[in-house]
């Protein structure tokens, strides 16, 4: 595929806002993961909340979209200059051939979970200025983030569950591929609500205390929050030294079971390797796998399986969902930019809170920071209704 | 410029059983009668997921199911594209009620059919389709979201791609809030334009436009355009009805539409 250069990019998650405090909470193996206080949840689970969220405000034009998402997604665009450089860029190509493509799985519906607390007694009516189409829809954010920087082009929302940031990079190569745009805000924005909350307490996969990925005791996942954003141009002929590509996106379907991973992990594999394929990249060439390793006992069972295959076991690979909680569909772009800070720095992050090593999982699990020299980072994400994405990227010296 | 061969057309709204009924609706202005959408059984999917797909599951294979038949394709080997503005509405209200009483005990089927991507996840396992399928939304551009994305892949190499568009209506109170007034889905099979030596079927190219949507001059047809999101289709199936080519302008976001020239095929083949 074409390779794409990650011309800017920035996250704000728990760890904090923008990558510098991102990376600064890796380096120190700081956990954002406490004691659930959010909002009206009674719930024996951690979540790593991003806070002082309450205090953000929108333009004053875009009021319309006022909810945590949207405040979630403003907040996070003002980090590392990455308003200025969206405009700068749109200035150079034109606003109509910058794409907006961002990943949510519940964007505003906290809104509406409100709202239906609020309801009408005799009528059942929600109440006054509740707003469907600007914070309760899935296009909200994105049609948010598209405005707020003040961009024409072709925009949509992933929903791929907990892969949808993932899918929004090739979504936006292809289309930079085809000579639709030329450059692309791809991200996600995913914020805390009771629906995930009490959603994946339901199924039994949230853990009491902070999630342990690969752990031999390992007993669910802990939900957070984030944003992230990454701006993407077809990539130059001659790249800086300290330049970020992305090489190759590869997807796939389970085709096995909404809410469980294949036992195997044949469409993660199968997504892995087409990453592989589409960057000419060969297993032996990638130096560190950020796992979706979200903690549950399916999950990383099936992952591990799925990676030994392809990859063996001496692959260095950890999830960083033990710093972050598993902030759903904003998942995979939070992780693609810890992979672009991995390269940059050579910071392979150790995962936290795991303190036995699941000896059915043979991999190269790491549990403290490594630091070397990395070109090519592979990036696992994967969702309900079994909606696979990796993505390959790569140091473009 | 995008471009694909039309292969296989699935469509079910209010008054239109399928793709025939729908062409013979759009082909004589005036005709068309609308009545609540007739959602069938499923027959495709495991006893047990059967019994946890809620309508929307229903609707958006039903069809993707026609269009793969009417194509005579193998649904395992199709990459798909599943775009809705609201997804499951009922499940949605279901779980907003839940949440807001005292015991917040939600169906763990509840969730998981609350993914976005649950008619597309559905499917993968309805016809164990492992090959890559995105769940898109753009609210009322939804349709033109997930043609663009479709002829994208088709323009990235793949060979054919199923784009599946549906809508549901949303029960109260959320239904005063978002009106759409019943369910309604268009699906197409899209071959590659690149393929041209095996292809058939009307030829489409697709681009970005200012210019103003077209509108059907059937008035109820139109009304049903411009309330559901999926219908915003129905000027690209009234000239793929007419079976001789031409040319129509498709809603997409507010600042931008698309601009759809249909070259008909030998006999207009998509047409039934």
């Amino acid at each position: 595929m074409t390779a794409l250069l990650l011309m800017h990019y920035t996250a704000t998650s728990g760890l904090g806002r923008g990558c510098a405090a991102t990376l600064a909470a890796l380096e120190a193996g700081r956990s954002a993961l406490q004691p659930c206080r959010f909002g009206t949840a009674q719930l024996d689970t951690q979540v790593a909340q991003i806070e002082g969220l309450s205090q953000v405000r929108l333009p004053a034009p875009l009021q319309a979209y006022d909810c945590r998402n949207n405040r979630l997604a403003q907040l996070a665009l003002e980090q590392d200059g990455f308003d200025a450089r969206v405009r700068d860029r749109a200035g150079h190509w034109g606003a109509r051939r910058v794409g907006v493509f961002i990943g949510t799985s519940t964007s505003g519906i906290l809104q509406t979970e409100i709202a239906y607390r609020r309801r009408d007694a005799r009528t059942g009516a929600l109440p006054p200025g509740f707003d469907y189409q600007h914070t309760h829809n899935a296009f909200s954010v994105t049609d948010f983030v598209r405005r707020r920087l003040d961009l024409a082009g072709p925009a949509v929302t992933v929903c791929t569950a907990c892969s949808s940031s993932a899918k929004v990079f090739p979504a936006a190569q292809r289309m930079i591929s085809a000579g639709l745009i030329d450059a692309a805000v791809v991200g996600g924005v995913d914020s805390l609500c009771l629906t995930t909350l009490y959603g994946f307490h339901s199924l039994q996969l949230t853990a009491p205390g902070p999630c342990r990925p690969f752990d031999a005791g390992r007993d669910g996942l802990s939900i957070g929050e984030a944003a992230a954003f990454v701006l993407l141009e077809r990539s130059p002929d001659s790249a800086d030294a300290a330049d970020i590509l992305l090489l190759g996106a590869g997807e796939s379907s389970d085709a096995h079971h909404m809410s469980s991973p294949h036992p195997d992990g044949r469409g993660a594999a199968s997504a892995m390797q087409a990453a592989l394929t589409a960057a000419g990249t060969a297993p032996e060439a990638v130096d560190y796998i950020n796992l979706h390793g979200t903690g549950t006992p399916g999950n990383d069972s099936a992952e591990s399986r799925a990676v030994g295959a392809l990859f063996g076991s001496s692959t260095p690979c950890s999830s960083t969902k033990g710093a972050t909680g598993h902030t759903l569909a904003a998942a995979g772009a939070l992780e693609a930019v810890i992979s672009a800070l991995a390269l940059r720095t050579g910071l392979m992050p150790g995962g936290l809170h795991t303190r036995q090593l699941d000896p059915s999982l043979p991999l190269n699990y790491l549990l403290d920071n490594r630091h070397a020299r990395i070109e090519r980072v592979l990036s696992n994400s994967f969702g309900f209704g079994g909606a696979n994405c990796a993505l390959l990227l790569a140091r473009a010296d | 410029m995008l471009a694909a061969y039309v292969q296989g057309i699935g469509v079910l709204g209010p008054g239109l059983a399928d793709w025939a009924a729908c062409a013979a609706a759009l082909r004589v202005p005036g005709s068309y009668h609308r009545t609540g959408t007739m959602i069938p059984a499923l027959a495709v999917l495991p006893a047990a997921e059967r019994r946890r797909a809620g309508r929307v599951v229903r609707v958006a294979l039903a069809v993707g199911a026609e269009a793969v038949a009417h194509a005579r394709a193998d649904a395992r080997c199709l990459p798909s594209v599943f775009t809705s503005s609201g997804g499951d509405g009922d499940n949605c209200h279901a779980l907003c009620e839940t949440l807001a009483g005292t015991e917040r005990l939600i169906s763990p089927t509840r969730f998981h059919n609350s993914v976005h991507n649950a008619a597309a996840g559905y499917w993968g396992i309805a016809y164990g389709c492992t090959q890559p399928c995105t769940a898109l939304c753009a609210h009322d551009a939804s349709f033109g979201a997930g043609l663009i994305e479709a002829l994208s892949q088709l323009a990235g190499g793949a060979q054919a791609v199923l784009l599946v568009s549906y809508d549901l209506d949303y029960p109260p109170p959320l239904r005063a809030h978002r009106a759409i007034g019943d369910a309604c889905a268009v699906a197409l099979l899209l071959r590659s334009a690149a393929a041209a030596a095996t292809a058939t079927g009307p030829r489409l190219r697709v681009d970005f436009t200012d210019a103003p949507a077209t509108a059907l001059t059937d008035g109820a047809l139109e009304s049903l355009r411009l309330e559901i999101p999926a219908a915003r289709a129905l000027p690209l199936l009234g000239v793929l009805a007419g079976g001789s080519g031409g040319h129509a302008v498709l809603d997409y976001l507010e600042d931008m539409r698309l601009d759809v020239h249909v070259d008909a095929g030998a006999a207009g083949e998509a047409a039934p």
